[in-house]
C-alpha cells in the first residue's frame, strides 16, 4: 500500500515545553488507526498537527508525496478533516451547518446528497430546519460529523468522536465509519478509548508523553 | 453676541473644580492627583490650541489647513490603537481608516456646498469627523478582540472544515462592524430629546437662530454615520486578518 501520509522526526514544541517528540508515522491510504494514550499526552495535538491546525516545529509532514507546506492550508484542511471531540454547531438550524460547506466552496447545496447523509446516520430529512438547540447529543455529533464528509476528504481525523454518547449512538457512528473507511476508501484515524472501537482498527497506536508508540 | 465668559468668571468656574476634588477626597476615591492633572492638561492643551488655531485661521493657508487635519487624523488613529490592543498593524489600520472616513465624508460635504475649504470650517468639522470614526474603530476592536477568544472554538471548526479566514471570521466581522456603528445610530435616534449635541448647542450659544442650527446638526448626523460606518468597516476588514498566523491558523 501506498503512503497516503507520512511523518518523519516530527516535533512540536510550545516556548520551551515539548509537546510532541520525534514522531515517526506512515499512513497508507484506506488505513484505519486508533490512536489512545493518557489525557494530555499529545493525541490531540498530533491531529491538529495533522490536520494543519498546528504547525510542526520540526522535521516532514509529507501528504499524497508532497510537503505539508507546499499545500494552501485551506485546501489542505478539505483534504484532511479533523472532527472535534464536542462540536459546536453554528447559526441557528442544522440546515445552516449542513450548508456551510458548500457555502465555503461558492456553491449551492446539494439536498438530495444532503438528505442522503442524513438519511444514512438516521436522521431524517425534516432535521434540516430543526433549531440546533433542539439537538440531542448525539444528534449534534453526526450532525457535526456530516459537515466533515459532505465532501469526501481523503483523510478522516477523529478526536474521541463518540466519547460521551450511548451506545445506540455509537453503533451507529461505528457502522458509518465503517462504511466511509471499507466502501468509500476514507482513511480514519480515531482518538479513541472505546474497546470496540480499537477492536476494529487495523492498527493501534499510543502516544505517551508526546511520543509515538506502535502496537499490535 | 453674548458670550461672556472672562478670565474672571472662568477663575470662579473652577471652583467646580473643587466639588470633584473634595469629593475623591471625601470617599477616599483616590482620584485627587489625577483630577489635579487633569484639569491642567486641559488648561495647558485648550490654551495651546486657541492660540494655534486663531493663527491657522489667520494665516488661511491650504497647506497648513491640510496638515492640521492630517494631525488630528493621526492623533485619533493613535488613540483607536490603544483600544486594539494585541491587534498587530492597529496603527497603520487606524490611520487608513480614518483617514479615508474623514476624507471621503469631508469631501462629501464640501462637494456638497455644506462647508467650505476654510480652516475655521475643516478643523473644526474634521476633529468631530475623525473623533466619532476613532471611537467606532475602537469599539470594533474591542469587539474583534473578545469575540476572537470568546468564539475561538467555532473559529477553530470553521477552519477545519476548510472554510477561508473571511468564511470563519465573517460573523465576527459582522458583529465588530455592527458594535462600531451603533452608539451614532442610538444617539441619532434621541438626538434633540435627550440632549442637545455640540454643535447645535454651539450656535444656539453663539446666538444662531434655532431653525438654522439644527440644519448643521442634520448635517452632522449625516456626517457621523458615514465617518462611523466607512471606519468601522474598513478597520474590521483590515484588522481580522492579523488574528491568524501565515499558516491560516488561529493565533
Amino acid at each position: 500500500m501506498t503512503a497516503l501520509m507520512s511523518l518523519q522526526n516530527v516535533n512540536y514544541q510550545v516556548k520551551d515545553k515539548l509537546i510532541l517528540q520525534e514522531i515517526n508515522l506512515t499512513v497508507p491510504a484506506g488505513a484505519n488507526y486508533t490512536i489512545t494514550g493518557p489525557s494530555g499526552s499529545g493525541k490531540s495535538m498530533l491531529l491538529r498537527l495533522m490536520a494543519a491546525m498546528i504547525s510542526k516545529t520540526s522535521g516532514e509532514l509529507i501528504f499524497a508525496g508532497k510537503p505539508i507546506e507546499s499545500y494552501d492550508p485551506i485546501m489542505y484542511r478539505r483534504e484532511v478533516s479533523y472532527c472535534f471531540q464536542q462540536p459546536t454547531l453554528f447559526g441557528t438550524t442544522v440546515a445552516d451547518n449542513l450548508a456551510f460547506p458548500y457555502q465555503i466552496r461558492k456553491q449551492v447545496i446539494d439536498l438530495p446528497h444532503v438528505t442522503a447523509a442524513l438519511e444514512y446516520v438516521g436522521l431524517s430529512a425534516k432535521m434540516l430546519n430543526q433549531k440546533i438547540e433542539d439537538l440531542s447529543g448525539g444528534e449534534r455529533q453526526r450532525v457535526a460529523l456530516i459537515r466533515n464528509i459532505l465532501f469526501l476528504p481523503k483523510i478522516l481525523l477523529l478526536d474521541e468522536v463518540t466519547a460521551g454518547l450511548d451506545t445506540a449512538n455509537k453503533d451507529i457512528i461505528h457502522e458509518w465509519l465503517r462504511h466511509l473507511n471499507e466502501d468509500r476508501h476514507v482513511t480514519t484515524l480515531m482518538i479513541t478509548h472505546d474497546t470496540t472501537e480499537i477492536a476494529s482498527a487495523d492498527q493501534l497506536l499510543r502516544v505517551v508523553d508526546g511520543r509515538l508508540e506502535v502496537g499490535a | 453676541m453674548n458670550l461672556v465668559v472672562n478670565n474672571t468668571s472662568l477663575f470662579l468656574a473652577a471652583m467646580l473644580v473643587l466639588v470633584a476634588l473634595a469629593i475623591s477626597l471625601w470617599q477616599k476615591l483616590g482620584l485627587d492627583k489625577d483630577i489635579i492633572i487633569g484639569v491642567v492638561r486641559a488648561v495647558i492643551q485648550l490654551f495651546i490650541v486657541g492660540y494655534l488655531l486663531k493663527y491657522i485661521f489667520r494665516v488661511n493657508n491650504f497647506w497648513l489647513t491640510t496638515a492640521m487635519i492630517l494631525f488630528i487624523i493621526f492623533n485619533a488613529a493613535w488613540n483607536a490603537q490603544k483600544r486594539g490592543a494585541g491587534i498587530a498593524h492597529a496603527l497603520p489600520i487606524s490611520f487608513l481608516a480614518i483617514f479615508i472616513s474623514t476624507g471621503v465624508t469631508l469631501g462629501v460635504l464640501v462637494l456638497a456646498g455644506a462647508i467650505k475649504f476654510i480652516p475655521s470650517q475643516m478643523i473644526p468639522i474634521s476633529g468631530m469627523i475623525a473623533s466619532n470614526s476613532m471611537v467606532a474603530i475602537g469599539l470594533a476592536y474591542r469587539s474583534l478582540n473578545s469575540q476572537f477568544h470568546d468564539q475561538r472554538q467555532r473559529v477553530l471548526e470553521r477552519l477545519a472544515l476548510g472554510a477561508g479566514l473571511m468564511d470563519a471570521s465573517i460573523a465576527i466581522v459582522r458583529e465588530a462592524i455592527r458594535t462600531g456603528m451603533s452608539p451614532t445610530i442610538d444617539s441619532a435616534k434621541t438626538v434633540g430629546l435627550v440632549s442637545l449635541p455640540g454643535m447645535m448647542s454651539g450656535l444656539i450659544f453663539a446666538g444662531v437662530d434655532p431653525v438654522r442650527a439644527i440644519k448643521y446638526q442634520i448635517m452632522v448626523t449625516f456626517m457621523l454615520l458615514s465617518a462611523t460606518s466607512l471606519g468601522s468597516i474598513i478597520a474590521c476588514y483590515l484588522a481580522y486578518r492579523n488574528f491568524y498566523n501565515e499558516q491560516k491558523q488561529l493565533k
